[in-house]
């Protein structure tokens, strides 16, 4: 955790807790966050669907990314098998509304409950458990969900995939670009205004406390397993909702989607963003995302004349993902977050910054 | 029951589990005295098999040169690594560490397939028999190969971790880091040394497999795979890795003989070591062989 010094003006000091413990730091934040919301509701109407498309993609792995934030930035677990449950909760959503017929509406929410059961069943390991061991753990349970996937047909559909409805409401479909964002987009500010508030609360302190020093929390009375299980629950949740969002918005579900690469991406979106911060998760997620996009528009620009970039570009792309993991970890390790928190408070004390 | 399939499964059970003893081995040498996770492990396999085979298909040298000139150039590239990306993780948090090695198998492994291709590739003929005949059982020769190539590699860490200098230092550097340097051990040196000698011999298993299977990015799955080894023998025990090995290459077999036999739920080999890495860690965390953390306020 960066010191609250870092962030604060010279001039505004906090004198009550409740003070320190605002969702935004300061004014200022709270209407900038205010404001890019609603520059983020009129968005679509001037925003062609390329830029739609990234923008819905970076919301529903963002809500996945700030789940997995919670598990590792937070309670300082380390999970290798995000991509499982982010795709049991897009098959759960997909089966919940086939088979029941529950509206996709209520199917999101349940697809997240049940993917929360699944992580607290998984997450069991995790109060016995913990570092490395439990990351072999969750990268065995990945592993096995996969294999999951891929036999349990009366789930998934097997080999074939699981077809899922247009989300709607009354009737009303939002089954294009335009109108998807906005359910994206809602959810989005659900979660992590969640997120933001889970960390004021009680359970959101016991988490830090377990990270910081598992031996003092236990002795002050933190039940560490209770609250090992609780992070992968909620982190689980978060996955199952970004799951269902993305299969609602692809109207397809597969099983190849959810390999163990999909899960390094995640772990990749939340060590760049910053571990332990709620902003930094979308941050990296957009980072995650716009990296491939920059490699393929830069590939475009240099490929008449190497035509053999050109079809390496998947290579390249994940290439790409390695080594920023890599020099991000290297040179950066407290991820965008900490950079854009020491720019701000460059400018804070512009002329006089000693 | 098909006692011929069962006999011929346990066989290849043995044998690649040897292989998977000696991947698991250089696992357990880079934790043991640099305490790092190398989730790149698999990359080494890899790296190692394209090396060589690029040698002798690409530039047709016979084996005898191409097959040294890979392992130097493992050499080389493990005491690169080292020093380029994994002396800044010294002192980091353990999901740092575990971070970086698993953005170096995702690099090299996009890299390897972009320089060589998805597909795999057969090395040329190295020996002049495909199969042996033993006990009745067809037996590939580089299967042979690879097992006594595999008990050598063994043997061979034992001497070294019990008669060398640069053996006892890293022994030393996995007991206690700064007792080591205090007696003059360069620790810097030890640590290159490892990710060498890992490198190396990594490379080697990856030749040997590469000449059974042919080489392809399914190479670099002996990294996964060696986990279920390292944590059923401990995590830093060298004799626990070999009998991990063996246990796993022999388990992963069984399951698929119960498979096919009566079960026919389809990819049992792939998943059932997962299945057993659960439960091992749910009974005994540290292994069979492993040193129990003991942790003091």
């Amino acid at each position: 955790m960066a010191s609250a010094h870092s962030r604060m003006k010279c001039g505004e000091f906090r004198t009550t807790y409740q003070q320190d413990t605002t969702i935004f730091p300061t004014p200022l934040a709270r209407r900038v966050a205010v404001l890019s919301v609603i520059f983020l509701l009129v968005a679509p109407s001037f925003l062609n669907p390329y830029f739609l498309n990234l923008g819905i993609q970076i919301g529903y792995y963002g809500v996945a990314a700030l789940g997995l934030n919670i598990v590792v930035g937070f309670t300082g677990q380390i999970s290798l098998g995000h991509a499982a449950f982010f795709g049991f909760g897009a098959f759960a959503s997909a089966w919940l509304n086939n088979t029941t017929g529950i509206p996709v509406f209520f199917c999101i929410p349940l697809a997240g409950a049940m993917t929360m059961a699944l992580g607290l069943i998984v997450g069991i390991p995790a109060g016995r458990i913990k570092g490395l061991y439990l990351a072999i753990a969750t990268l065995a349970s990945q592993y096995i969900l996969e294999d999951f996937f891929s036999r349990a047909d009366w789930f998934t559909g097997g080999a074939y995939g699981a077809m899922a409805n247009p989300f709607s409401i009354f009737g009303f479909e939002f089954n294009n670009d335009q109108r998807y964002f906005y359910v994206v987009l809602f959810y989005v500010v659900i979660m992590f205004l969640f997120g933001t508030n889970l960390l004021r609360s009680r359970d959101g302190r016991a988490f830090v406390a377990v990270r910081d020093h598992y031996l003092s929390a236990e002795i002050m009375g933190i039940n560490l397993t209770k609250y090992r299980i609780l992070s992968f629950g909620i982190s689980s949740f978060y996955a199952g909702v970004g799951g269902a969002l993305f299969g609602h918005y692809l109207g397809f579900v597969s099983a190849e989607g959810f390999t163990i690469m999909l899960s390094i991406q995640f772990l990749g979106m939340v060590i760049i963003g910053g571990l332990g911060s709620v902003m930094g998760s979308l941050m990296g997620t957009a980072f995650m995302v716009l990296l491939p996009e920059l490699m393929e528009a830069g590939v475009g620009l240099v490929g008449h004349s190497a035509p053999g970039l050109t079809h390496a570009l998947a290579y390249i792309k994940e290439m790409s993902i390695g080594l920023a993991i890599i020099l991000f970890l290297i040179f950066e390790p407290d991820g965008l977050s900490h950079r854009w928190r020491m720019i701000k408070a460059y400018w804070k004390l512009y002329p006089f910054s000693y | 029951m098909n006692y011929e399939l069962l006999t011929q499964l346990l066989v290849n059970g043995v044998i690649v589990g040897t292989l998977y003893g000696v991947v698991a081995m250089c696992f357990v040498l880079i934790y043991k005295s640099t305490q790092i996770v190398n989730f790149a492990q698999g990359e080494f396999l890899l790296i190692g098999a394209w090396t060589c085979w690029a040698l002798l298909v690409k530039f047709e040298l016979p084996f005898y040169v191409g097959f040294p000139i890979t392992l130097a150039f493992m050499v080389v590239f493990g005491i690169v690594l080292q020093m380029v990306v994994l002396r800044p993780m010294i002192g980091e948090p353990i999901i740092s560490v575990i971070m970086v090695t698993i953005g170096l198998s995702m690099f090299f492994q996009s890299l390897m397939s972009w320089m060589f291709g998805g597909y795999a590739k057969s090395f040329p003929q190295v020996f002049e028999t495909e199969s042996m005949n033993i006990l009745g059982l067809q037996v590939q020769t580089a299967y042979i190969m690879s097992l006594v190539s595999s008990v050598v590699i063994m043997i061979a860490f034992y001497y070294f971790f019990k008669y060398s200098k640069m053996g006892l230092a890293m022994r030393a550097t996995a007991f206690d880091q700064q007792v080591a340097q205090s007696l003059g051990i360069s620790v810097k040196r030890v640590f290159a040394a490892s990710w060498a000698i890992s490198a190396l011999v990594s490379a080697m298993a990856g030749v040997v497999v590469g000449m059974v299977n042919g080489v392809s990015s399914a190479l670099s799955f002996f990294g996964i795979k060696v986990f279920p080894v390292v944590i059923l023998g401990g995590l830093d025990s060298i004799i626990g890795a070999i009998v991990g090995g063996l246990i796993i290459g022999v388990l992963e077999n069984l399951a698929e003989f119960f498979d096919s036999q009566w079960l026919h739920l389809g990819n049992m080999y792939t998943i059932a070591p997962f299945y057993a890495l659960v439960i091992i860690l749910m009974i005994k965390p540290y292994g069979l062989f492993g040193t129990k953390d003991i942790e003091r306020i």
